[in-house]
């Protein structure tokens, strides 16, 4: 055989044993094989964007995450400045209403002991007429011959009870 | 690279064979056995209608192939490689004749009768090429099976060989040289490449064929991207061939014949190319093995043995570039064929 003539026998089996090669490869290997490369480049494309995607919405959410953390911050500390004013107020309020409670009860008592007192006052006015009267009334069964003398007597008390 | 590789090889095998030639020219006659080394290389580089592995003293071993004929008056005919040879010397040879056809001495069919007949033997190459198929298939079917199976998920095994040269091919030779409507010869590409390579790598096995570096075997396949690049031709191809844009009228004549041999001169590059390639590679790995025959020499024995190994080292590379650019040359004619110009608007 030749070198460098082409047999015919060779170029007839390599014509059909290549076209049937390549039927076969192209319908069972290649192009499945393509299809299942494409389909995987395409889902690695798509993990890579949706993990940066991912990424960036992590990113997003650390920073409202962070803003709202410092929007509770302020509002706490708001809150408790709030708190403290109102409890100081509160305190503020109720001194003083203590205090006013505790004069007005002062007062009160005081008013209560002025008309206790004078009721007693009364009361003794009232029993030093009846006692004198008593007195008077023994004066008078007993010394009634002694005119003098008894007159003597009533003026007597009589003076002593203009001066009380 | 290749090009200056091509060039020194085959500047190389023809230093060593005419200086083996003439170094035996003296010693081949008066040695009794003796080979001559052109036929010696020649006869591994050539087609054959035995696979000859190798001797062993006088005994030849040998796997017989069937010879297929056929003659409009006879038929189709099977027989066996062995009914037409000398069983001593394993020689073809007229005098060997078998049921009216024989093999003469430079591997031809014939008939004793002097009538036509047509060689369609399974023969080393074609052998050859059925494993280097069977090779390619069990790659390509075995790799796109795990696909099958697993999903578009991460190669394994054979798929982890055949991925990157699928994805290689797709991206960087399909891809790029025939633009954005590459897609549908990629399928085409990776046959092609894949045929070619690994009928490369095995063509350097001992006792392999040399199946790539057949012309019929280019031949074949440079004709198949001839008719796929001219199927695929647009009107923009054509155009530059029959009516070439921006040549002066009285210059056209020329030009398109030029642009029509153009047409025959791709192809037929690309079928020398490969040819010329490998069967260098093998004539100068052959070469340097026939220099111990030759001299009969331990010295020369180990420079040989070193030198072949080296040569083979770069036969291996040579197998993958030869690959790469019969596909990429494939690719750029494809893509020369297929491409939407855009000179059209300044002539």
């Amino acid at each position: 055989m030749d070198l460098i003539l082409p047999s015919s026998g060779l170029i007839f089996w390599q014509l059909i044993a290549f076209l049937a090669l390549l039927f076969i490869l192209i319908k069972f290997a290649w192009k499945p094989m393509l299809a299942a490369l494409e389909e995987r480049e395409t889902s690695i494309d798509n993990a890579l964007k949706a993990a940066e995607q991912a990424r960036n919405e992590m990113a997003s959410l650390k920073a409202e995450n962070e803003k709202l953390l410092q929007d509770a911050r302020l509002e706490r500390d708001t809150i408790l400045r709030k708190a403290q004013e109102a409890s100081a107020k509160m305190i503020e309020e109720a001194k003083s209403e203590a205090g006013k409670q505790g004069a007005l009860m002062i007062e009160n008592a005081k008013a209560v002991i002025e008309t206790e007192k004078k009721a007693a006052l009364t009361e003794v006015k009232n029993q030093v007429a009846l006692l004198t009267l008593e007195v008077t009334e023994k004066l008078l069964r007993k010394n009634l011959s002694e005119d003098k003398a008894q007159k003597e007597l009533v003026d007597e008390f009589i003076k002593d009870l203009k001066l009380n | 690279m290749t090009r200056k590789f091509l060039f020194l090889s085959l500047l190389l095998s023809a230093l060593l064979l005419s200086f083996s030639s003439a170094g035996f020219a003296a010693g081949s006659q008066s040695e009794e056995g003796g080979e001559d080394p052109t036929g010696f290389i020649m006869h591994h580089v050539k087609d054959s209608h035995e696979w000859h592995f190798f001797n062993i003293g006088h005994t030849h071993v040998t796997l017989p192939l069937p010879v297929i004929t056929y003659a409009s008056d006879r038929g189709l005919e099977f027989y066996m490689s062995s009914d037409f040879q000398n069983h001593e010397t394993h020689q073809f040879g007229e005098e060997n004749a078998h049921n009216g056809i024989f093999i003469d001495s430079h591997e031809h069919l014939g008939r004793v009768d002097g009538g036509a007949i047509l060689d369609f033997s399974i023969t080393k190459n074609v052998a050859m090429m059925f494993i280097v198929i069977a090779l390619v298939l069990y790659m390509a079917l075995s790799a796109a099976g795990h696909y099958k199976r697993n999903g578009a998920v991460a190669p394994k095994g054979v798929a982890s060989l055949v991925e990157p040269i699928v994805i290689f091919v797709r991206d960087e030779i399909a891809e790029k040289s025939i633009g954005p409507r590459y897609k549908k010869f990629v399928p085409y590409l990776l046959t092609l490449f894949f045929f070619i390579w690994i009928g490369n790598l095995l063509g350097l096995l001992p006792g392999a064929a040399n199946l790539t570096g057949n012309i019929a075997v280019t031949f074949t396949l440079a004709t198949l991207t001839f008719i796929l690049v001219n199927i695929n031709g647009n009107k923009d191809y054509w155009k530059h061939v029959f009516a070439t844009p921006g040549v002066p009228l009285p210059l056209l004549p020329i030009i398109v014949v030029v642009e029509f041999i153009g047409l025959f001169t791709k192809p037929f590059a690309l079928m020398v190319r490969l040819f010329v390639a490998i069967t260098a590679g093998h004539i100068v790995i052959l070469a340097f093995i026939a220099l111990v025959f030759i001299f009969e020499s331990y010295a020369i024995g180990v420079v040989s043995t070193l030198m072949v190994t080296f040569i083979n080292m770069i036969e291996l590379l040579v197998a993958t570039i030869q690959a790469y650019v019969f596909t990429l040359f494939t690719a750029m004619y494809i893509g020369g064929a297929v491409a939407e110009h855009a000179h059209d608007d300044h002539h």
